[in-house]
């Protein structure tokens, strides 16, 4: 933030890397405050896109957070805490579905993610109505889009989990079947 | 006595046979059906072909190990399966011999039936009165297929478990099998209920809910009844439910009695008849003073595996399931009683001994696996004995009257321990896998589901050897920091699996349970996660997750028959006489469960850690198999 202080002074000659430096700057400003709590979703919004008769156009509701890479990452932490992980694993799911593929049982829309995490749905996702505040619920909906490349993808290296960077680590030096296997694994 | 001497079958079953032996063996085998049928009340087989209870056949035939089934194993009549394990002692033995190493090459698919499900098919059928019994996994439908009409439905009933209860079962929505017992079948749904069906109708005749969804709990595994008492353990270690036994009177429906596996004396029904073998074990209130204040209410040790039975002693055996969360450090202490085997006496539950197998586990190394109930002889004693192939990669061979571990080979690779110290009962662990909050440690042998999970072992009279599907996985962990929401997982770790030494996820392989040796084994792509049966035609079967169903030879290994099934196997083999005479072969099909979670839940294999770490061993998987659940029916043409 400091180096924002010296935008009125900064030389022409430095002027490409200003340009950076204000991109940065930005992007800091952005995530310091946050907008107004409680953008529940209003009831009746559609799970499908099939309705009787003409179509009609259906409202976008919004995520406050959307694009917001500091409240991404407040929702990474959200999703471990609030045990997202425990059944949709890294995104590649286990007792849930997962999330970082393209296939979206309830809908991938910013609405419909913020509905399923509060009403829950039949097959085992529980409601968490009344358990996570509401501006939590959106930014783990942004943190959610953005493990299938949805809305804003987390900067580079913060999306991993560190065992998987220790682990593909350890491989490089591990035994020669696991290189195999995984060499197999990857050429699938 | 018997009228034939079975010393011949011993000889019949190794010579060659030919058509006019076998004529004169079933006439006289014939001649004695009625006293055999004594202990069954209903219809035995038709005439002209029968079978020889496991006692009688199997006196003569003691394997050269002097390894010997226990007394009371006087055996049912042989033409039916009436539990998973097919007896107490839990052998998944048949002395069925029609199939044997000369015909099994000429084994041929009679009939098949689609359960319409395609989670995870871990059930064994049942068989009984000319009837096959299959139960699905969620939502646990229970067909009847009449077997005298080439397994033509005869009934269907669907429980209606609740959908929700989906969403709480760690490892897939599996169910491990209906259990026949006194005119009804008895089993379990997801959502916690025991429910009893009349047999011949398929009523339902009570239904009882002994857990809460909401709090974690499931139930998947297979009942066992005893005298008038079904037995049944909720499932949710990585739920952070509180493992339990349950009696359930199978005529009323009601709870006789409730063992927690931990917390105070009284609840864990510890009492003055309690005498664990290792001081270790010996204490007041171990199951709650070994944890930090309170953890213990939700601290895991469910009850999910197998159970066995000896009448003689009157005690039931069982494991518990590992502590939780995985994270070690939010649960410092032994975490009494996870990781445990209990002896109770099944009228009041109360424990004769326990025996914990780890202190403060490490690996969800849950100590649920099956139970051999053996008699062995040991330094010239013969002992008797249960053998439990575990999680951990030993065999413990133990004295079943009071607890002693007598031996604990390794049957697979293990670095994190360093033997188990037979003074103590406590293994040896290896200090540089200790896992820990925030510590990843790397190749940790065996992985969390162990060098073998629930997938259960058979022992054969005749060979006097152990067969035992297992796996060949390590991994690595890095402990986290779980947060207790109920009803939502309570792990604080993440894995990564991956194959063991050699390359190979899984493997097959015979014990002798005596020279505590493995005389040979198969090495399978995928981890074996199918149950198996053993016979006296020296025919083993299994199946593999890439969808062979297999036929080797008990004596070498060698795979005599095989047939490529629509989905991989996770199921237990059965055999038993049909209402035509002949012996059967069933299996279900369809892949799933936790090994075989990336196929039915779809997930994706980018995420190593999904389903608990498994994926990562289990990428290539959806290549090799699609989901949906069958039943096959084998037999010679």
């Amino acid at each position: 933030m400091k180096l924002c202080l010296f935008q009125p002074i900064v030389k022409a000659g430095l002027a490409a890397l200003l340009l950076i430096l204000l991109a940065g700057c930005e992007r800091e400003q952005q995530a310091t405050r946050e907008g107004p709590a409680a953008r529940m979703a209003p009831a009746g919004m559609p799970m499908v896109d099939l309705q009787p008769g003409l179509p009609t156009e259906r409202p976008k509701i919004a995520n406050p957070y959307e694009g917001q890479v500091h409240a991404i990452n407040e929702g990474r932490r959200l999703y471990a805490w609030f045990n997202c992980i425990g059944c949709h694993a890294g995104g590649g799911g286990g007792m849930g579905p997962p999330l970082m593929d393209d296939h979206w049982i309830y809908g991938s829309e910013p609405a419909a993610i913020f509905a399923t995490i509060m009403e829950g749905r039949p097959n085992g996702m529980p409601s968490f109505h009344g358990r996570i505040p509401e501006d939590d619920v959106w930014k783990i909906v942004a943190y959610v889009r953005s493990l299938s490349g949805l809305g804003t993808k987390l900067l580079e290296g913060t999306r991993s989990l560190p065992l998987q960077d220790e682990a593909s680590g350890n491989l490089k030096q591990g035994p020669k079947e696991l290189k195999q296997y995984h060499k197999e694994a990857a050429d699938d | 006595m018997t009228p034939y001497r079975t010393a011949d079958i011993a000889f019949f079953t190794t010579a060659a046979k030919s058509l006019a032996l076998l004529a004169i063996l079933f006439a006289l085998v014939a001649a004695d059906t009625s006293a055999q049928d004594k202990q069954g009340t209903q219809a035995g087989p038709p005439e002209g072909a029968s079978v020889l209870p496991l006692r009688e056949h199997y006196q003569d035939l003691k394997p050269h190990s002097g390894a010997a089934l226990p007394g009371w194993l006087t055996g049912k009549e042989e033409s039916r399966w009436e539990m998973p394990a097919k007896n107490y002692a839990g052998t998944r033995y048949s002395t069925l011999d029609q199939i044997n190493t000369e015909t099994v090459k000429n084994l041929r698919l009679a009939w098949s039936f689609s359960t319409g499900q395609t989670n995870g098919h871990e059930a064994a059928p049942v068989v009984v009165n000319g009837i096959m019994y299959v139960i699905t996994p969620y939502p646990n439908i229970v067909y009847a297929l009449d077997l005298a009409k080439g397994g033509a439905l005869k009934w269907k009933y669907n429980p209606l478990p609740q959908a929700a209860a989906q969403g709480v079962a760690c490892c897939d929505v599996v169910n491990r099998g209906l259990v026949y017992a006194d005119g009804k079948i008895l089993f379990n749904t997801l959502d916690t209920h025991a429910i009893a069906l009349d047999a011949e109708t398929g009523r339902e005749l009570w239904k009882t809910r002994l857990g809460d969804i909401n709090l974690g709990e499931t139930i998947t595994m297979a009942p066992l009844v005893v005298k008038d008492k079904m037995l049944v353990g909720n499932s949710g270690g990585e739920m952070g439910v509180r493992g339990w036994l349950k009696a359930v009177d199978i005529n009323s429906g009601k709870v006789a009695w409730t063992a927690y596996s931990t917390g105070p004396d009284k609840e864990v029904l510890i009492g003055p008849d309690f005498k664990p073998f290792y001081a270790k074990d010996q204490g007041t209130d171990l199951g709650a003073s070994s944890w930090p204040p309170d953890m213990w209410r939700i601290g895991g040790g469910a009850v999910w595996g197998w159970i066995s039975y000896d009448p003689d002693l009157n005690l039931i055996y069982y494991g518990t399931g590992n502590p939780g969360p995985w994270n070690p450090d939010q649960r410092p202490g032994d975490n009494k009683w996870t990781l445990t085997i209990f002896a109770r006496n099944p009228d009041n539950g109360q424990a004769a001994w326990a025996y914990q197998i780890e202190a403060h586990d490490l690996y969800d190394y849950d100590g649920v696996n099956e139970l051999i109930l053996l008699d062995l002889p040991v330094n010239g004693q013969m002992r008797k004995t249960l053998i439990r192939p575990e999680r951990n990669g030993h065999i413990y061979v133990m004295d079943r009257a009071t607890g002693e571990v007598l031996s604990a080979e390794t049957y697979a690779h293990v670095n994190v321990t360093n033997g188990i110290d037979l003074q103590t009962g406590e293994p040896r662990k290896v200090a540089d896998k200790k896992t820990g909050l925030g510590k990843a440690v790397h190749n940790i042998c065996p992985a969390a589901p162990g060098a073998k999970d629930w997938q259960p072992s058979a022992y054969s009279a005749q060979t006097g050897l152990l067969y035992i599907p297992h796996n060949n996985l390590c991994m690595d962990m890095r402990g986290t920091e779980a947060n207790y929401i109920a009803g939502t997982p309570f792990v604080g770790a993440e894995v990564k699996m991956h194959p063991g030494p050699g390359g190979h996820r899984g493997e097959f392989s015979a014990w002798d349970p005596v020279a505590a040796k493995k005389m040979w084994s198969i090495k399978e792509l995928f981890p074996v996660w199918s149950g198996t049966v053993a016979t006296a035609g020296d025919v083993v079967f299994y199946g593999t997750m890439d969808r062979w169903f297999r036929a080797v030879h008990a004596r070498t290994g060698e795979i005599l028959w095989q047939f490529r099934v629509g989905s991989g196997i996770i199921g237990q083999p059965v055999t038993y006489l049909g209402p035509d005479g002949k012996q059967y072969v069933a299996i279900l099909a369809g892949v799933g469960g936790w090994s075989g979670a990336i196929v039915p839940g779809e997930l994706d294999a980018r995420d190593g850690t999904a389903a608990l770490g498994f994926v990562n061993a289990m990428k290539d998987l959806p290549k090799h198999t699609n989901k949906g659940g069958a039943l096959y029916v084998f037999a010679l043409p």
